[in-house]
């Protein structure tokens, strides 16, 4: 037991990060996430590593754009109305082709909304959030040992792409504690970095970074290589779990992050009633799991259920996955609410019919 | 099967978070599963604070806990809310000293400890949250004093190890 530390989630971001070898981290306080900036200003001077509180949210993401551009490994975090702010540098960021690595540990909203944990950002994750054609790899951990092996693999992934990788978790996942392990990871295989803006090395052009194009051929151009890339990364990148859906199942709940976890006590409850029902957690929310989907789409009696603690936003990507073959219903509480294993078990019943 | 969904609740400044914390490392020394929730929010010293712990030898689901096996709370608020929380069956923990009224459930176990009056006898009235854990770790077994103590060394002051271990000590009386 002894590489295993209790670890909360937001400061094992953090430790995640600099395992990873993050150079860079620039940040502005926000609850629920503001431990990791605490836990990055104490640790990161001590490994020699440069940790800068910004101004605001707008400069620490130009920061990050700053530092991906002369090629070290950034990370930024904030919560929900912080990434807002931060959404117009992470358009540059994508159009410049830089990677990154963004944090959100996702609190309430629309506006300033509350601190209690939420998923209502994942339109915002998902498809877009800033302007313009581009795509964020988005990671969704369900637990702590999950957010520190994703927070390193963001890296490599961001790297691996040059595209801007965010890890997404609720205010639950920054705030518990759980045992984790840093294990020793393979070294990755990694183009080199001939792009970087940091000095002449012999070269004889510069290099430069910019994401204006004045040309709408050239634009159109560069859209269309940023496509290819995306298409790529949809090939390549996807993750989920399937839980529980080997066998027939009365209904499938497809559910991330921690509220999975929850749909899972969920699942264990409705067992002891003779209703079998599965559990699809998307681990990447994009590239989504389309193919998760097809797995089990004959396996299922009534079909899909969304679970969120947002309004309906992953739901319609559940709709697009199933495409008409099979029902697809929804539950989802709002504004910090946490749905209990109970609720999500009755609405469950409510659609199956009540017990076998 | 060992599993335990805890809820510790009172003011902030009793070392209610801090109670949660030793237990779940005592639990991590013993190789269970675990995790450690605080409440967060616009909260303020004096306010109120409580925190969700999970031992289980299976994995932990919602790390939320809202069935209770065991609750534990040091104010009068944090019985009004907690109380109905505790599963049938399951233990309350109150310190006496503090919480000034009686419990109105009658299909659970509870366990009234006048911890305050304990704790100052011991050394200090801040470690009656050490009285109350002893008793929650005698009666309901879920990791043994020895891996406790392991806990309290390891992620505690060292100053005041021997006063906390006194008050586990004397709060197990309670859970016998």
């Amino acid at each position: 037991m002894a590489d295993k530390v209790l670890m909360k989630g937001n400061e094992a971001i953090g430790e995640a990060a600099i395992h990873a070898g993050c150079q860079c981290f620039f940040g502005y306080p926000i609850t629920p996430q503001t431990e990791v900036a605490a836990y990055m200003s104490r640790r990161m001077p001590k490994v020699g590593r440069v940790f800068l509180q910004a101004e605001s949210e707008v400069a620490a993401i130009n920061m990050v754009y700053g530092a991906a551009g002369a090629g070290v490994r950034v990370m930024t975090s904030s919560s929900s109305p912080g990434i807002s702010l931060k959404a117009e540098g992470i358009s540059y960021i994508a159009g410049a082709e830089l990677p990154c690595v963004i944090i959100n540990i996702v609190r309430g909203g629309p506006g300033l909304g509350g601190i209690q944990p939420a998923q209502s950002d994942y339109f915002q994750a998902t498809k877009g959030g800033g302007h313009g054609d581009y795509r964020l790899v988005v990671f969704a951990p369900a637990s702590v040992q999950e957010m520190v092996d994703l927070v390193q693999d963001a890296f490599d992934v961001a790297d691996k792409y040059r595209n801007p990788v965010m890890v997404m978790g609720d205010g639950m996942l920054g705030q518990m504690m759980e045992p984790v392990e840093f294990k020793e990871r393979p070294k990755k295989e990694l183009p080199e970095k001939t792009w970087a803006a940091n000095g002449l090395k012999g070269r004889e052009k510069h290099n430069i970074i910019n994401s204006l194009f004045l040309k709408p051929e050239e634009l159109e151009a560069h859209n269309n290589k940023l496509q290819e890339k995306y298409r790529e990364i949809e090939k390549n990148e996807v993750r989920y779990e399937l839980y529980n859906c080997d066998e027939e199942m009365d209904l499938v709940i497809v559910s991330y992050g921690t509220l999975s976890r929850i749909c899972k006590n969920a699942i264990k409850m409705l067992k002891k009633e003779g209703i079998n029902v599965g559990l699809i957690r998307p681990i990447t929310l994009w590239p989504y799991p389309v193919e998760a989907f097809d797995k089990v789409i004959d396996k299922t009696k009534n079909g899909f259920i969304s679970v969120e603690m947002s309004c309906g936003q992953m739901l319609e990507d559940v709709q697009l996955a199933v495409n008409g073959r099979k029902p697809v219903h929804f539950y989802g509480r709002s504004g910090g609410m946490v749905p209990t294993p109970a609720e999500i078990a009755n609405k469950i019943k409510g659609i199956v019919g009540g017990a076998k | 099967m060992a599993n335990q969904e805890i809820i510790f609740a009172g003011f902030g400044g009793q070392g209610i978070l801090s109670m949660g914390k030793f237990l779940a490392y005592a639990g991590l020394e013993e190789n269970l599963n675990v995790s450690w929730f605080p409440s967060y929010g616009p909260e303020m010293r004096g306010g109120t604070s409580n925190c969700s712990v999970i031992l289980s030898d299976e994995p932990v689901g919602s790390p939320l806990v809202v069935d209770a096996t065991t609750v534990v709370v040091m104010n009068r608020p944090s019985l009004d809310k907690f109380e109905s929380h505790v599963v049938k069956g399951g233990l309350l923990i109150i310190d006496s000293d503090l919480v000034n009224r009686e419990p109105e459930r009658t299909d659970i176990e509870i366990i009234k400890i006048p911890a305050q009056k304990i704790a100052e006898e011991v050394g200090s009235k801040k470690i009656a949250n050490m009285v109350l854990l002893g008793a929650l770790v005698e009666k309901t077994k879920i990791v043994k004093m020895e891996s406790l103590l392991k806990a309290l060394k390891e992620h505690g002051k060292e100053q005041f190890y021997e006063l906390n271990k006194r008050a586990l000590e004397r709060g197990a009386e309670f859970g016998r």
